[in-house]
């Protein structure tokens, strides 16, 4: 017969005497771990969906042959977005530290780790829209320029339902590189999964909250890929 | 209706420039189904695209009811563009929108009343003969089903001209037969005016009123599809509308080889027999096929003539006088 008493005092490294002592603080700090990196990825990809979507329509419409080509525009917004890629992310959130204390008034915590995570995934997720975008095929969009359709309806009518299955494909890759990076900002004092990790499972060598951490991680992200295959699958109907 | 004045267009190619359209120059009228045939680089797609505005001509003008169409933008080009269809070799449908939403597209972004977009594209799901695949996506459909949509949707919106560029070039021979008799029926019931761009000689025979031979961006040769098919004047346009001459096995007296086309009521009477009675000489058929061109009949032959000079001349007239295209293709008397 197993003990569980003894199971929680080896697991908890003598910290606790018996197994319900040992579920009572585990279980709220994890659920609460949980909630943290959902509360951060949650908005952080709302943000970088948004923008990400309105900069990758951008530099798709604005590339040479596009449906409204703006040299300009294009190869500014580009630059823009590789500088944003091209710094790593645990640089990008010391960076952003002032500026998450002036939006979100602080620079620690959950919230303000969704400043340097939104911020991070913009120029991603704009190129990742943008290839998502650029996959349509150039015959569609002539169909509905010979149609007279307009700029606007070019883009509701036919790029967006067309390349819809693509787009939530590249939705889901940017939620789940966001439970990584928020695991990431979790460490530098931004809560979450991430900071459970490093409060705990470092700093107090809590091998078995860090394994917890891990399991969550990882059912976390088989959650959101599996609904991500099943929208898009939804959507295509080619 | 559509009338092209010296139309150019060049493309920057790796070697230079590219000159798809050399100073065309074409009057479509009301009504037509024009053809554009010509082998690949002849310019008959760039003229189609220039047509529909897709691509912007270096010089001349193309005026649709009047209307100079090269030097329109914005608004004013979308409602043009409004009065045009377009059928695509690749169908370019919406694959994510059902075959009835493809075809109400023109009219969805024309703003027009759901109750209308709803009769409407019935109206057209019936003439296309896809009643039964109103609700089905496209990657359910054959080939020749999506081109039926193709068609359709560039009809919905009631446009003036229909342009079909290789429309059929991606259909197999069943399906481009029962594509084409399509189109032909709906230019016969309604009047739209088509252009039909090819390279496919019986395109042109099933259903063109007029066809434009193309080469090297420029027409050598249009007209009335019977004049034209006929009577090619231009090596490209014989090359296309006669197949090359075969090797004949000459008889040992040596003959001359000549083609004779019959045209209309001449495909029907029988004096071969009597021509070569009343002249004594020896007359072998050594290939020969009947069609129908534009709705006319046309039989052609190619025949051996054995026999003197002068009796071949007298021959040669007689068929001349009974409304018989003949020409000698070569000699071996």
């Amino acid at each position: 017969m197993l003990d569980w008493d003894n199971l929680a005092y080896i697991l908890s490294g003598g910290r606790h005497q018996t197994f319900e002592g040992y579920t009572n603080h585990i279980i709220p700090t994890l659920i609460q771990g949980t909630i943290d990196t959902m509360y951060m990825v949650g908005f952080a990809s709302l943000f970088a969906i948004i923008f990400g979507m309105l900069i990758g329509l951008l530099l798709y419409i604005t590339q040479p042959n596009g449906i409204h080509p703006v040299a300009f525009v294009n190869r500014f917004v580009g630059i823009i977005v590789n500088i944003g890629r091209s710094i790593p992310f645990v640089v990008m959130i010391i960076l952003v530290f002032p500026l998450s204390q002036h939006i979100v008034g602080t620079s620690i915590g959950r919230t303000a780790a969704i400043v340097p995570l939104t911020i991070a995934a913009i120029p991603f997720m704009s190129r990742v829209v943008e290839s998502a975008l650029n996959e349509l095929s150039h015959g569609i969009i002539e169909a509905a320029t010979a149609a007279g359709a307009t700029t606007r309806q070019i883009i509701f009518r036919v790029i967006l339902p067309e390349s819809a299955p693509a787009l939530v494909g590249g939705f889901t890759l940017l939620i789940i590189n966001l439970i990584t990076f928020s695991a990431m900002a979790g460490m530098v004092g931004g809560g979450g999964l991430g900071h459970l990790a490093n409060s705990y499972g470092l700093q107090r060598h809590r091998t078995d909250i860090l394994m917890y951490v891990v399991v969550i991680l990882v059912i976390l992200v088989q959650i959101i890929q599996g609904i991500g295959q099943m929208i898009s699958r939804k959507l295509d109907k080619r | 209706m559509l009338e092209v004045r010296n139309l150019s267009k060049t493309y920057a190619v790796k070697q230079g420039n590219f000159h798809a359209l050399k100073n065309v120059s074409i009057t479509v009228n009301k009504g037509e189904i024009f053809g554009f045939i010509g082998l690949s680089g002849a310019g008959k797609t760039s003229l189609a695209r220039c047509v529909s505005v897709l691509e912007k001509a270096d010089s001349g003008e193309i005026l649709l009811g009047g209307i100079d169409i090269t030097k329109l933008k914005g608004a004013k080009l979308r409602e043009i563009r409004k009065k045009m269809g377009f059928v695509f070799q690749h169908f370019n449908l919406l694959m994510n929108a059902t075959v009835f939403d493809n075809i109400a597209f023109p009219l969805k972004i024309a703003g027009k009343r759901a109750s209308f977009i709803q009769s409407r594209v019935n109206e057209l799901l019936e003439i296309v003969g896809l009643t039964e695949k109103s609700a089905a996506y496209p990657a359910t459909l054959s080939g020749g089903q999506k081109q039926r949509v193709g068609i359709a949707r560039a009809l919905v919106a009631e446009p003036e001209l229909v342009i079909c560029d290789e429309s059929t070039s991606a259909l197999d021979p069943d399906t481009t037969r029962d594509v084409l008799s399509l189109i032909k029926k709906i230019g016969a019931e309604t009047g739209v005016t088509f252009l039909v761009i090819t390279h496919e000689m019986d395109v042109v025979k099933a259903i063109c009123t007029h066809v434009a031979v193309m080469e090297d961006g420029e027409i050598i040769e249009s007209g009335n599809v019977l004049d034209v098919l006929t009577k090619p004047k231009t090596p490209t346009a014989k090359r296309f509308f006669w197949p090359p001459d075969s090797v004949f096995e000459v008889s040992p007296q040596g003959g001359h080889i000549c083609r004779a086309t019959f045209i209309g009521e001449a495909a029907r009477k029988g004096f071969i027999y009597e021509i070569s009675r009343k002249f004594n000489v020896e007359l072998s058929i050594l290939s020969g096929n009947i069609e129908s061109i534009g709705g006319t009949m046309v039989g052609s032959l190619i025949l051996e003539i054995l026999g003197k000079e002068e009796i071949l001349a007298k021959t040669l007239n007689a068929f001349k006088e009974n409304g018989v295209e003949i020409e000698v293709l070569s000699n071996h008397a």
